[in-house]
């Protein structure tokens, strides 16, 4: 680690900062309807869609609205991939995906996990990639966004059923927040090098005189809502680690901006909502102390290189590089990977199947901690708010009062389904790696021996369910086994979370809203923060330990002992 | 049901029209308009014939030329659609024994780390500093240049920090080769 290097971190994390502030007012007045700029388009919707903006949902149904979007988004963009061959803007004529792989990648994008089990130039047409993948990008982010809002509305009141309209929130966000942003940001993004075309592949004649297929495509617009949204699925099959989808370390720190600012700004936004900023500084100060330390562990864990290739005649000074491009540097490569795994987005500008066992652990873990830290584009703040909820009422419990948040009582029922929403990920994640290290089938999708293939396996699942979307990339994940169910953990991390999320947000909407009294015990100072962060860990974390023990902890003193497989 | 199925529809399709077809098409016409050289893939011409782009790395082995870092794409090195890492972990056995062959094939450490192991794409089209000044030697000698000149080539040829900060100071192997091949 380097001083120079930590400067190229605190300058990032500073314009996060610096524009999740502004952005998070923006988008409290955007869910409140008070920016209009638009108004013509957004009236094409509702119109075409019978939709009444000014009517309220309950929470059945604003999450039936939510699961109706999501399967016409899945069942357009599968019906897409499959059928890519007889469609244009296919200028490679690539045939159609097929059935699995179409399955596993539909559901990955509409899920808003973005995992890849296939490599976009060489299989996916223009079309694809700009009307199918793209288009889930925005929309599984808005469908976040949209959840979010929802619950958020459930503390502004009391004795109220109604959390807003859906199709108003999904237009609003899109339209408000990811678009604008997507242009400004792609536009960048071209400047610094990104091809934006949708000419065929270019046939070059090498110095040396071999040929060399350049490939090409409408990328730029695409990679900017990719991190904005925090979707994470590459133009590229080596994702932001491409030439092309990563072309400077300036725009590797913009993409790093981009997969933040929505997830802290919803954070503050949140503040704003409910009336009380402070509490929404109280959760964003809490995912960034995460995201500092867990850039902290990976940067002095790569830095440090590998010991086996040192000795093997590396010279120490630029750290561990197997599977990193040289114009990054180990500082960018660290920050992108805490947050790119604390924030569900899932792209990668290095590979972490080669990071060094303790570089590897640190996204591990970052996903399996529920991905609230800061999450996705909503999803990190409905996850961090269900780790509040436990957390005030483990508070609760130790002082013995009825724990409250926000001026809204948090009771049993609330509670159990907190921790039937916590409980998900654990199931899926500890469930099908367990069975995939058993079957046949699923074993010999492990690239690497020793403990590093059971930590590929464990990785696929928890970046499934978490809805992440970054991978160990060893493992072979196109295979029927592994498409369908990676492509399960995928709907259950989304859908089986937000549903008891939704039913504890009609559930505190309808209580009355009790004003602060002496005895409420605040919420915004650092004895609460510290208290959540405690929650995240033990909750979040504990039931990964013995999995990460067999895995990346024994892999590492392995290392260092030097044994190799 | 209807009151389900028709938004749903509709804001599916119409989102499909804007975001998929309408903004990204538009933005593409733009791109190519302001700037075409970008939005067209860097491509790098000589004597009015593409030989690659300037961001995606080609392989050289010839000893007049400064070599590129390893690269794992299949069938062969820095095959351009086929972006690929090892993907080896770090306890790989074969991952050790490739990075000791690298290291013995060329000459023996320490060695730049960026010379003996391969990158996240397969097309880095970038070396460490310290990697080109290894080969200084090798490819003087080997056109018959003075060292000072091709050392002074290299240092010329050293882009970034970005904006003074981002970033390792880093070598471009296709601009330097052909600022090589240029030199008189």
């Amino acid at each position: 680690m380097t001083l120079l290097g930590w400067a190229q971190i605190a300058l990032v994390l500073a314009a996060i900062i610096a524009a999740a502030i502004p952005l998070g007012r923006y988008i409290a007045a955007v869910a409140a309807g008070r920016v209009t700029f638009l108004a013509p388009v957004e009236r094409a919707f509702y119109v075409l869609g019978g939709i009444d903006p000014g009517r309220g949902m309950g929470w059945r149904g604003y999450t039936l609205a939510m699961l109706a979007a999501n399967a016409a988004g899945f069942v357009l963009l599968y019906a897409l991939l499959r059928l890519q061959g007889a469609l244009p803007l296919n200028p490679q004529g690539f045939d159609g995906i097929p059935p699995w792989l179409a399955f596993n990648t539909a559901i990955s994008f509409v899920t808003n996990t973005n995992w890849q089990a296939y490599s976009g130039e060489a299989a996916m047409s223009y079309l694809s990639q700009m009307a199918g993948l793209a288009v889930q990008n925005f929309l599984s982010a808005a469908t976040g966004m949209a959840l979010a809002l929802a619950l958020c509305r459930a503390f502004v009141a009391g004795g109220v059923s109604e959390l807003g309209n859906f199709w108003a929130d999904l237009v609003r966000m899109t339209l408000y927040v990811l678009l604008p942003l997507a242009i400004l940001v792609g536009a960048a993004f071209v400047a610094m090098g990104m091809p934006q075309t949708l000419s065929a592949y270019v046939e070059a004649t090498t110095l040396e005189g071999a040929t060399q297929t350049i490939p090409l495509g409408p990328v730029a617009f695409q990679v900017a809502i990719k991190h904005l949204g925090t979707n994470g699925g590459g133009f590229f099959g080596v994702n932001s680690a491409h030439p092309f989808e990563g072309p400077s370390a300036l725009a590797t720190s913009l993409q790093i901006w981009a997969h933040q600012v929505i997830p802290f700004a919803m954070a503050l936004a949140f503040g704003h909502i409910v009336g009380d900023r402070r509490q929404g500084l109280a959760l964003a100060a809490v995912m960034l102390g995460f995201v500092v330390a867990g850039t902290a562990a990976i940067y002095a864990a790569e830095a440090a290189g590998n010991p086996l290739h040192l000795a093997a005649g590396l010279d120490p000074s630029q750290g561990n590089m197997e599977g990193k491009e040289v114009r990054f540097g180990q500082a960018l490569v660290a920050l992108f990977t805490a947050t790119t795994t604390g924030a569900s987005n899932g792209a990668v500008n290095a590979m972490f199947d080669s990071f060094t066992p303790f570089g590897g652990l640190v996204p591990l873990f970052l996903i399996q901690l529920g991905e609230v830290l800061p999450g996705g584009a909503g999803s990190g703040l409905y996850g961090m708010i269900v780790f509040v909820l436990l957390a005030v009422f483990v508070a609760g419990l130790m002082v013995g009062r009825t724990p409250e948040y926000l001026g809204k009582k948090v009771q049993a029922r609330e509670i159990k389904l907190a921790m039937l929403a916590v409980l998900v990920l654990p199931a899926v994640i500890l469930g099908f790696t367990a069975v995939s290290l058993v079957l046949p089938a699923a074993i010999a999708s492990i690239q690497d021996a020793g403990p590093h293939g059971l930590t590929e396996m464990l990785y696929a699942y928890s970046s499934a369910a978490g809805n992440n979307g970054s991978a160990f990339g060893g493992l072979t994940a196109d295979t029927p086994w592994l498409d369908t169910t990676l492509g399960i953990a995928m709907a259950l991390g989304r859908f089986a979370y937000v549903v008891p999320v939704m039913a504890i947000a009609g559930a505190l909407a309808a209580k009355p809203k009790l004003a602060a009294s002496a005895g409420t015990f605040p919420t915004h100072g650092p004895l609460f923060a510290g208290l959540l962060a405690g929650v995240i860990l033990i909750l979040g974390g504990l039931q990964f330990m013995p999995a990460l023990a067999l895995g990346p902890i024994a892999e590492h003193f392995l290392l260092f002992a030097g044994k190799t497989f | 049901m209807n009151a389900v199925l028709r938004p749903a529809l509709a804001v599916v399709a119409l989102f499909t029209l804007l975001l998929g077809l309408a903004v990204p098409l538009a933005f593409t016409g733009i791109a190519g308009a302001v700037l075409p050289y970008q939005a067209g893939g860097s491509l790098v011409e000589r004597d009015g014939r593409v030989v690659g782009s300037a961001l995606i790395g080609q392989e050289f082995t010839s000893a007049r030329y400064f070599h590129p870092r390893p690269s794992a794409t299949m069938p062969s090195p820095y095959a351009g659609t086929a972006s690929a890492a090892s993907q080896l972990g770090p306890t790989s056995a074969s991952l050790l024994d490739l990075v000791k062959d690298r290291v013995a094939a060329l000459g023996g450490g320490p060695l730049p780390a960026d010379a003996a192991t391969a990158s996240a794409s397969g097309l880095d089209p970038h070396i460490s500093v310290a990697n080109a000044e290894r080969q200084v030697g090798r490819v003087a000698a080997a056109r018959g240049l003075a060292e000072s000149r091709v050392a002074r080539l290299v240092a010329t040829q050293t882009e970034g920090p970005e904006l003074g900060l981002l970033g390792p100071p880093r070598i471009n192997v296709l601009r330097l080769n052909m600022a090589l091949d240029a030199l008189r």
